[in-house]
């Protein structure tokens, strides 16, 4: 069955350079050093990048960041409240959007 | 609790059988010899010794537990242990080289009835070797005639290497069982309490990791640190250091992998982890394993694979140092699991 994402593809990420090169370069060479151990443990920043994930969606991450966490030794718990995370964050900034509805309502009515 | 493979009548119970796969079944991109051109390309084939330093005895297959990733197959349901003919060979081969280590596993190591007995004559003819016992922790808590290994290690001034998988309750048990990780938490708790991991006792407690799962173990460090925060905090338990070993795909863990569909990711995060720093320090290079029959291999892996080191004399009572220096060590697929990523032995990462 055809589909618009295939996991076979999230081992090609590498290949991006092909079309570009300098560029891809760039961006793994920043993408590589964003990851290391810095002021954030290699541990924290991949929890965060699990949650991003979910929160832009992406399969690729998803999978990606999974393991990686799994690897770094995070438990499902820690996983989970991560996600928990991003998910607070989304729905908060949905529902702090309802003060302006709140205004316009205020400014509208007698 | 599960059965071993051998009394489930597997078909990976067949060490041939495991082979063809492991020969066989590599990931499309891949050389059916992936290893032996990894090793070609970084200069190391064939694979020799370095110094032969660690004399790892596997004294059998029993053990009280059934782990689903272990290597072995070992199991209350498996009778092959080691005699004490057998021990006596190696006893003259540890007289008559010199060691640094030896490096006692199974099974559970303790379950052998000459275990004490081994370890008190391998002290009678070196004082100073450093013996590590591979324990499984609990086997000190499963009957009180072992309650009181604690002391017995201590006395003769043993290593104690435990594996722990993890330091929940969930992930430990569902690798290794129903219940052990608050048995193992009991006899960490017995080994602290003689001294083991504690600062300046000079009593070494180190643990194993091992992940749970197809995926590969982290960093050795920020696991260990984690490892020291979590079971310090809730658990009061303290150990020196955590080693992280691969998973290497034979025996149930290769059950597992092929049951659950993850073989063929597995071994291509194997092989594309391949790191040469930690090729070049493979235990195999500087340890003999010997089997519960007295039979020599490269390494323990190895030695669950029925592959004999290359020699023409293959048994413990025909020992001769320089063969055995100048062999060729035996690989296969199974290999890369020692040389992913950070490296993987039985003292954990080798780069």
């Amino acid at each position: 069955m055809k589909t618009y994402y295939n996991p076979e593809d999230l081992k090609k990420f590498g290949n991006i350079g092909e079309f570009q090169k300098p560029l891809a370069d760039k961006f793994f060479d920043y993408y590589g050093e964003t990851f290391k151990e810095g002021a954030l443990t290699a541990r924290e920043k991949s929890l965060i990048a699990l949650a991003v994930a979910h929160t832009i969606q992406c399969p690729y991450c998803i999978d990606a960041y999974t393991v990686d966490t799994m690897e770094k030794g995070c438990d499902e718990q820690q996983m989970m409240e991560a996600v928990h995370v991003a998910a607070a964050i989304r729905s908060g900034a949905t529902l702090v959007h309802s003060v302006q509805m709140m205004n316009k309502y205020k400014e509208l009515s007698m | 609790m599960i059965k071993s493979l051998k009394a489930r009548k597997s078909e990976l119970a067949d060490v041939g059988y495991e082979i063809s796969i492991l020969s066989e079944k590599t990931p499309t991109g891949f050389e059916p010899d992936a290893f032996g051109s990894k090793l070609r390309q970084t200069g190391l084939y064939p694979l020799s010794p370095t110094k032969i330093e660690i004399l790892q005895i596997n004294v059998g297959k029993m053990c009280n537990q059934t782990c689903k990733h272990c290597h072995v197959d070992a199991g209350p349901d498996r009778k092959e242990i080691m005699t004490r003919e057998t021990m006596q060979h190696c006893l003259d081969v540890i007289k008559g080289h010199s060691f640094t280590t030896i490096d006692l596993t199974g099974g559970a190591p303790e379950m052998n009835p000459h275990f004490r007995w081994l370890v008190e004559e391998i002290r009678k003819i070196d004082k100073k070797v450093n013996i590590i016992v591979r324990c499984n922790l609990t086997i000190i808590v499963a009957n009180p005639a072992y309650h009181d290994l604690p002391d017995f290690f201590k006395k003769h001034n043993i290593e104690v290497t435990s594996s722990l998988p993890y330091f929940t309750a969930m992930r430990t048990d569902s690798q290794r069982g129903e219940g052990v990780f608050e048995k193992s938490i009991k006899a960490l708790r017995m080994l602290n309490a003689v001294g083991y991991g504690k600062e300046d006792s000079g009593l070494i407690l180190n643990l194993v990791y091992n992940p749970s799962g197809a995926f590969l173990p982290g960093s050795q460090e920020s696991l260990q640190v984690e490892f020291k925060k979590k079971l310090k905090d809730p658990y009061q338990i303290v150990f020196n250091q955590l080693f992280c070993i691969t998973n290497l795909p034979i025996s149930r863990f290769l059950d597992y992998l092929l049951v659950s569909g993850n073989f063929d990711d597995y071994m291509e995060k194997l092989i594309s982890s391949y790191n040469p720093v930690a090729a070049e320090g493979v235990m195999c290079r500087n340890t003999i394993s010997v089997g519960w029959d007295g039979y020599l291999y490269d390494c323990d892996f190895n030695q669950m694979l029925e592959m004999k080191v290359e020699t023409s004399d293959q048994h413990i009572s025909k020992w001769d140092t320089e063969t055995l220096t100048q062999r060729e060590i035996q690989t296969n697929q199974h290999c890369f699991g020692c040389t992913a990523g950070a490296g993987s032995s039985c003292g954990g990462a080798t780069s």
